[in-house]
């Protein structure tokens, strides 16, 4: 029987492209903007695209906050993409100070715009980049990316804040540009969470959706 | 820098994907659905998609066609032609694009790029700009594939777009569009030591060695091709391949 997920909808607009990956990938996909749906959920996605501040304006409007920290301490897994990872941090620096769920330790800040070597470098950040083991190590077993083993697979990316985790335990892929380590996948528990697209990861972000569903 | 994106291009018009020279003569190449599955089973990075009579309808047709393509196409996809609104941009990005390119509608109104990137971000805000050549190291914006000039200059309009909020910049040589004769590689130089943003470059590929060049010498973060793909003159594997032998980052599939 195909897993049951429950996609949150708080009106931003790539909800179609995650649930059509989600599908594809197997699972019976429920999109729902009732907080109560969220909390009840077997498995639990939360995406996210433009704005944290727009996107913390919807959380707290429709009262999604408080139903994601519930369903985060029922132990059930959930996964957040972009922005979705973004808000699970204490705050974001983006158009100003902007608090997040404070889920998991760290803020958000902008990309650098410059490389290590002080040459400049786009921002956003678009485009596919290999994901590899953070600087304090940590392993993929028992995580979407134990699929990959020793691997760096190439996932795409579009953004120009990221978070940065004040917990490195929380780390568990990175993504090099300009020679800035990105946080590119956080773990902590039950919650896993993206700031690159599965959903537009061609092949490689459908076997990690693909393992979200049978954990 | 990320990996050097290689970008097919599908130019739509009604339900057909089509291939002109010069934005003009048009001929019919068939469905635009198996062209856009081929590609992304071929390792296609992303997807353009532009509905070239939509400026002449005064509307973006391709939501259906981008609808099915969401359906087994799961690499980001760009919508452009016709999208004249924030409330335009947020019907294209419901039917399953990643981003909207604009060009007309944000040369008319600058405002407009602005309002786009506060909605959904200035990554889904591509400003696509058509360049034409008029003189020696300068090129003016154009609209409506390439017939309609603005007086812009593409150089000014580059800055100005970044500052109001594009995320990123399509780049089309109007002079080279179709002709196989090789990309401007000139503008798209200009173009990239300028921008802040990433810049995906489009026009006049006709071999690997113009990709190649290109790739080499102007920098640009996409490149993106139509007619050399539809007519199977090359393939996209290849192109990835002879970039990986020629030392160029782009991504191993």
């Amino acid at each position: 029987m195909a897993k049951k997920i429950t996609l949150l909808d708080y009106g931003m607009c790539n909800m179609l492209n995650v649930a059509r990956a989600l599908e594809h990938a197997g699972a019976d996909v429920h999109v729902t903007e009732d907080p109560r749906d969220a909390v009840a959920a077997e498995r639990l996605v939360v995406p996210g695209v433009g704005a944290f501040s727009e996107c913390m304006r919807a959380v707290n409007r429709l009262g999604h906050g408080e139903a994601i920290h519930q369903f985060v301490r029922s132990g059930r897994p959930m996964l957040g993409i972009c922005v979705g990872m973004q808000i699970l941090f204490e705050a974001s620096e983006e158009f100003g100070e902007t608090p997040g769920l404070g889920i998991l330790p760290g803020r958000v800040r902008m990309i650098p715009n410059t490389d290590t070597d002080g040459v400049s470098q786009r921002v956003p950040h678009i485009g596919w980049n290999y994901l590899i083991e953070p600087q304090a190590g940590r392993s993929w077993e028992k995580t979407l990316l134990e699929p990959f083993g020793t691997e760096s697979p190439a996932v795409y990316f579009v953004h120009s804040f990221a978070a940065q985790p004040a917990n490195d335990d929380d780390r568990l892929a990175d993504c090099n540009y300009g020679g800035h380590r990105i946080s590119a996948m956080v773990k902590r528990d039950n919650v896993t969470a993206t700031q690159f697209h599965p959903e537009r990861s061609g092949t490689v972000g459908l076997r990690m959706l693909k393992e979200f569903l049978s954990r | 820098m990320s990996n050097l994106r290689i970008i097919p291009r599908l130019d739509i018009k009604g339900k057909n994907l089509i291939k002109g020279v010069q934005l003009e003569g048009l001929r019919v190449m068939g469905d635009p659905q198996e062209f856009a599955l081929d590609y992304y089973r071929a390792g296609a990075d992303e997807l353009v998609y532009m509905d070239i009579v939509a400026s002449l309808y005064g509307r973006n047709n391709l939501s259906d066609i981008i609808r099915r393509a969401a359906d087994q196409v799961f690499i980001p996809i760009t919508v452009g032609g016709g999208i004249r609104s924030v409330d335009d941009a947020r019907h294209i990005l419901r039917s399953g694009a990643d981003k909207v390119a604009i060009n007309t509608a944000a040369i008319a109104r600058p405002e407009l790029i602005g309002e786009v990137a506060r909605h959904f971000g200035s990554q889904a805000m591509v400003l696509s700009i058509e360049a034409k050549q008029v003189a020696p190291g300068k090129w003016e914006a154009y609209t409506d594939n390439g017939r309609e000039r603005t007086g812009l200059d593409v150089l000014q309009w580059v800055q100005r777009g970044v500052e109001m909020g594009a995320g990123e910049i399509l780049l089309t040589s109007v002079d080279r569009e179709g002709t196989r004769k090789g990309f401007d590689i000139d503008l798209i130089s200009q173009v990239s030591r300028l921008a802040t943003v990433p810049v995906i470059a489009s026009g006049g590929m006709g071999s690997i060695v113009d990709f190649l060049k290109l790739a080499e010498s102007a920098r640009p973060d996409g490149i993106s091709m139509a007619d050399t793909l539809h007519y199977k003159r090359v393939q996209l594997g290849d192109i990835r391949a002879a970039a990986l032998k020629a030392g160029l980052a782009v991504r191993q599939v």
